[in-house]
């Protein structure tokens, strides 16, 4: 679980790259990721709330932060609680 | 991560969707990354060790830039305007490395040195016909991403490297993934082996805004251009923009109401200048954007808002941020030292630092970053009390006159307001006296007499302390600049000895 690394869910379709990592165990709907994935977990009632592609997923505390790849049906989350939209401030292109 | 994710990002959720537009062809994102798939084949099986460029920017060189990073090689795009023999001990410095453009030229410089080389078309087709393996593993991104040499205006060119984190870091921190409507389009002209250049290609695909591709900068071709694809948003240096409003001036006819944002940075924007481009595109809205190649393009950035209301402003310090480069990223750190290191306050100019997840600060050679990780720029500036941060130049560009240091620009700026002067160029010359004193390059603008050197050493006596009265004052046809209208004071220097 290194920064860079790409993880699947088990439950959806969701993929996500690690941006940041320092511990505990990722999730996506209501299953523990992996690098394989496909793993035909079901997906929890509790973690449906879907992934969007591009957006990126961090912790309360900021310990974790994810770039979701590819969407999927499945919440992720880190040791049960369930990870929120990073907002960033747009800023005008400047290149 | 591997910056060729961004790419894989934009084919996998539009693959279908128009990416690039070079030379009338049309390139979607789906064609791009199976582009450099192949090239990343291609890649592995030549053993180089980097991957250069020795050519205008094209679908090549965009194709090269990824194929480059999946195949986990250092993309290296080198500047075809140099003279032979430095461009030679550059390609010597990457071998070997597979070349993509100038094949005669690197046959030429470093026809023994191990190279590669693939003239462009034959580069884009056998990309393109190479069978990617569909189980390729392709490279983590734990390493170089891109190396590029500087400018060199002050010393021999450094390789500078940037991490992918570095890049990645840059691009998710600033661009939101998709964010462009259809209409959008990015009209890149600055060279491929400039950082600007580089991020543009990065920062047009993750936001998914089409680029349009002008591989030899001409204010006509850069207008039709405009017109023709529509473009809403373009990145320039001064002189580019200087040189539009000329033809402009001059007649040159097109359709530019697409064009709702100009980006610019590169160098030193003359304040005449903005306020003039203000006032010719009232609705296009203009950002000042500050970085190094160093910092993986923008660290500090003057937005569209700042622009306006500094022009109509008759507050002179909200007038005065026109000539800042803004406010710092949020996503970077960014103070202003003494020459001991000591944090300096408001308003006290010394040397710019910067730190944060897309600062790289490390050349081939060495790191230049220091125990805590923050990256000594070389830039003189200061920040105001609202935290718009100001340059005065190059740290080695300052004059030391008997122990005092002399900024450059404070000098050109007074001497700028004489009307019969066009350009001039503070240097420091030797002085037996003093160590070094101030040498000053004039060009008369055109239609006024040569002003006696008297009334230039005058004007500076009567704005500035006596200490930047030049020793010496020389008229010349013109200043020496790169091609990214860099001002090369190393040869305003030989000019001044010589």
């Amino acid at each position: 679980m290194k920064p860079g690394s790409r993880i699947k869910s088990n439950a959806c379709d969701t993929e996500a790259v690690i941006i940041k990592y320092t511990a505990g165990t990722i999730q996506c709907g209501g299953a523990d990721m992996s690098e394989a994935g496909g793993g035909g977990a079901e997906l929890s009632a509790d973690f449906a709330g879907g992934s969007i592609m591009g957006k990126r997923y961090v912790d309360e505390a900021g310990t974790i932060e994810l770039l979701c790849v590819k969407p999927g049906k499945g919440t992720l989350a880190l040791d049960g609680a369930a990870l929120v939209l990073k907002e960033a401030k747009p800023l005008p292109a400047s290149d | 991560m591997n910056i060729a994710l961004l790419l894989e990002m934009a084919a996998d959720a539009a693959g279908d969707r128009v990416g690039l537009v070079c030379d009338g062809k049309r390139w979607t994102y789906g064609e791009l990354i199976g582009a450099a798939r192949g090239a990343a084949e291609l890649i592995a099986d030549s053993k180089a060790e980097f991957v250069a460029l020795l050519d205008e920017s094209s679908e090549a060189s965009v194709i090269a830039m990824f194929g480059a990073a999946l195949a986990g090689v250092p993309y290296c795009p080198l500047n075809y305007r140099l003279a032979d023999a430095d461009l030679g001990a550059l390609l010597g410095r990457i071998a070997p490395a597979l070349v993509v453009g100038d094949g005669e030229r690197v046959e030429k410089l470093a026809g023994g040195q191990g190279h590669t080389v693939y003239p462009r078309g034959e580069f884009t087709l056998a990309a393109l016909e190479a069978v990617a393996n569909p189980d390729a593993v392709y490279d983590a991104g734990e390493g170089i991403a891109i190396q590029l040499f500087t400018s060199g205006t002050t010393a021999a060119p450094k390789a500078a490297i940037l991490q992918h984190s570095n890049l990645v870091s840059y691009i998710l921190g600033t661009v939101e993934f998709g964010a462009a409507d259809e209409a959008e389009a990015a009209l890149v002209s600055v060279p491929p082996y400039h950082i600007a250049g580089i991020a543009a290609i990065a920062s047009s695909i993750y936001a998914q805004r089409r680029i349009v591709m002008l591989p030899a900068f001409a204010p006509d071709g850069w207008l039709k251009l405009v017109d023709a694809e529509k473009v809403t948003g373009a990145f320039v240096v001064p002189t580019m923009l200087s040189r539009i409003i000329h033809a402009m001036d001059k007649g040159v006819h097109a359709d530019i109401s697409s064009l709702r944002s100009i980006a610019y940075g590169g160098g030193k924007m003359p304040l005449e200048l903005i306020h003039r481009a203000l006032d010719l595109f009232p609705e296009t809205g203009f950002t000042n954007a500050y970085g190094l190649t160093e910092t993986s393009s923008t660290v500090a950035l003057l937005g569209p808002d700042e622009h306006r209301a500094a022009h109509r402003s008759d507050d002179p310090r909200v007038r005065a941020r026109l000539a800042s480069v803004g406010i710092p990223l949020p996503t970077i750190e960014l103070e202003i030292r003494d020459e001991e290191g000591r944090v300096l306050g408001p308003n006290q100019p010394g040397e710019i630092y910067v730190r944060g997840d897309q600062v790289s600060g490390q050349y081939r050679e060495r790191s230049a970053l220091d125990a805590e990780g923050w990256f000594p720029t070389r830039d003189a500036g200061y920040l105001d009390e609202d935290g718009y941060l100001f340059l005065s130049g190059r740290a080695d560009d300052v004059i030391v006159r008997g122990g005092e240091n002399i900024s450059p620009g404070e000098i050109e700026d007074v001497v700028l307001t004489h009307p019969a002067i066009a350009d001039a160029a503070a240097v420091a010359v030797p002085s037996v006296e003093w160590g070094e004193a101030v040498g000053l390059a004039l060009v008369v603008r055109g239609g006024f007499d040569h002003p006696a050197e008297d009334e230039i050493r005058d004007l500076i006596r009567s704005r500035l302390r006596s200490s930047r009265v030049p020793e010496t004052v020389r008229f010349f046809a013109a200043l020496p600049y790169n091609e990214m209208g860099k001002l090369l004071r190393r040869e305003v220097k030989v000019m001044l000895a010589g």
